[in-house]
């Protein structure tokens, strides 16, 4: 019988020439260190040229014509939706020459922010009432917050936060107290955009559904970097963006279930979402066009396809392992360096961001992040959209590290070395980091 | 560098370590917060202003960059005692000058939060609770 082994180690340098951008030089002769994925990612040679090739050889607006650009691009834009569909393990469905997508459950959007406002405005104004529960976290990030607070807004509903623990973990048991038969929909990110936290989605789910409630997972920050299964999962709801993937902005997914976006009605009115219009009203299309009004991101939706062509090859599991590495020593080289306070939990828990302050607040955040640019490192410095959970931790603004597959260990060293000099400079050498020739 | 320039630093560097009026003002009548999106620096702001418009006493409180923070502690000493008209004709540019420092546009944006939460404050009266105008979560909330 064979055992089940870990992942074979995935050798960043092996990918790293096909991302022109990594091998560019900042402030003279500085190679970038890349630290900032989280934001967004880098795209490999493989996408941009997907996007060329569309552009150059297949364009043309989708399900609109009969010429045959008409018919080229139309294969490549539901091409894309079938990738999506298998990236995520949705049902497949039976194409036709009515509706050629095989799936009805995955709906472009222009990103993770746009596909949960979609949920709040079309689910949540249909089916939530005043006295109504939302529970989300309070590790969310504005975007899986903000539409929630304004649906509470329109209806009359509360929202309610599941805490955290010290260590940056949900309290789980807080569930018990917190799930009622009042509550609606329960949104939770997959991983923390700033913790780095692993959430117990599955159980989450389960706990929800036992209580009565429709599950959003927001996972903008899980599906570039571990695998995602929504059967297995079986959440109702799930939202990412193209650009933290190795694909472009302006494209991002809404996978729901067939029977909850059924029944929901359209967000946007436009073409595209249309069956019918009369002088006296509409009949929306089918799904998934009655959620796509108007021309959705064609192209980004096309090169989003050859983003998850490179991370198949790649393999999910070798870069959620890969990504552990890099978590691991980050976490030891930050130790080494001594006086940084990391807000998160073990590495253990986390995927492969790391956020960290001086435990004195000086130098700042932002004093931090200036100072490593001259490094050539590019982290992200401030709240990073979750207010909310820095005010939990005491912070106003962190610097946040955030890997992918083409960093290196070598590159978390650098880190090391340039937090160690920014812990000895001289007040004068953040002041020339921020001054202007 | 420039003797000036050292100078500068020098100046910045004081106004940082060893701020001025950073607390909380006792007679409070005006305030205001704010932070910058881009990097979490916050600035609030607390003033005494009396029926003349005088600004009697001017405190800060923050947290973030040097830039930020010095910048802030610059303009309240500057504007201790001040009148509110003063205050409306301060430029933006006239607080680059103050802070002395050449910056690159996104510093920029740090020496000119406190401007920005002062042009603000000496408009917004505080609440009778002391806190600050949010949109409320809940209808609840609002009420």
């Amino acid at each position: 019988m064979r055992t089940p082994c870990a992942a074979p180690p995935l050798d960043p340098e092996r990918f790293r020439p096909d991302f022109p951008i990594l091998g560019r030089m900042v402030h003279e002769g500085v190679p970038l260190v890349y630290l900032d994925n989280a934001a967004t990612s880098q795209r490999p040679r493989q996408v941009i040229e997907a996007m060329t090739d569309a552009y150059e050889r297949h364009y043309a607006n989708v399900h609109r014509g009969i010429h045959t650009l008409s018919a080229e691009i139309d294969e490549l834009y539901e091409g894309a939706r079938e990738k999506v569909r298998a990236f995520i393990n949705a049902p497949r469905d039976a194409s036709n020459d009515d509706n050629p997508a095989t799936t009805q459950e995955v709906i472009f959007t222009s990103g993770a922010t746009h596909s949960i406002n979609l949920v709040a405005r079309s689910w949540g104004d249909a089916n939530v009432r005043p006295g109504d529960e939302i529970l989300v976290t309070e590790m969310e990030h504005h975007s899986n917050l903000v539409p929630w607070y304004q649906l509470a807004q329109r209806t009359g509903a509360v929202v309610r936060h599941i805490p955290l623990t010290d260590d940056g973990l949900l309290q789980l048991d807080s569930l018990d107290r917190l799930l009622t038969k009042r509550t609606r929909l329960v949104a939770v990110s997959a991983v923390s955009n700033v913790l780095g936290t692993i959430n117990p989605v599955r159980e989450i789910i389960r706990r929800a559904h036992d209580a009565g409630a429709v599950v959003l997972v927001d996972a903008a920050q899980s599906a570039p970097h571990q695998p995602t299964d929504v059967q297995a999962m079986d959440c109702d709801f799930l939202a990412f963006s193209g650009h933290k993937m190795l694909g472009p902005s302006g494209v991002g997914v809404l996978y729901g279930k067939r029977d909850l976006l059924e029944a929901m009605p359209p967000f946007m009115g436009g073409g595209g979402m249309i069956s019918e219009v009369t002088l006296e009203g509409f009949r929306p299309l089918y799904l998934p066009g009655k959620f796509e009004a108007g021309t959705p991101p064609i192209v980004p939706a096309v090169a989003l396809s050859a983003a998850i062509d490179y991370l198949g090859a790649v393999g999910l599991e070798a870069i959620a392992a890969h990504e552990r590495l890099l978590t691991q020593r980050t976490h030891e080289v930050l130790e080494s360096v001594g006086g940084l306070r990391i807000i998160g939990p073990a590495p253990e828990h986390k995927a492969g961001i790391v956020s960290f302050v001086f435990a004195s607040g000086r130098p700042s955040g932002h004093d931090v992040a200036q100072f490593l640019d001259r490094y050539g490192i590019a982290v992200r410095t401030g709240h990073h959209c979750t207010m909310p959970l820095h005010k939990r931790f005491g912070v106003s603004a962190t610097v946040r590290a955030s890997f992918y597959l083409y960093n290196t260990l070598a590159e978390v060293d650098k880190l090391g070395e340039a937090l160690a000099a920014a812990k000895r400079a001289p007040f004068s050498a953040f002041l020339s980091a921020a001054r202007s020739e | 560098m420039a003797i000036d320039e050292f100078e500068a630093q020098e100046r910045i560097q004081e106004y940082y370590e060893e701020p001025y009026h950073r607390g909380r003002c006792p007679h409070c009548t005006h305030t205001h917060e704010d932070n910058n999106p881009l990097c979490g620096d916050v600035i609030r702001l607390e003033l005494q202003i009396d029926e003349r418009g005088t600004l009697k006493e001017v405190y800060f409180n923050g947290d973030g960059c040097c830039i930020s923070q010095a910048a802030a502690s610059m303009l309240v000493e500057k504007f201790d005692g001040a009148l509110v008209e003063d205050v409306k004709r301060f430029t933006a540019q006239d607080m680059l000058e103050l802070f002395g420092l050449r910056l690159t546009p996104n510093r920029q944006k740090c020496c000119l939060l406190s401007w920005r939460v002062l042009q603000t404050a000496i408009y917004s009266p505080v609440q009778s609770n002391g806190s600050l105008p949010i949109l409320p979560a809940t209808k609840e909330a609002a009420r």
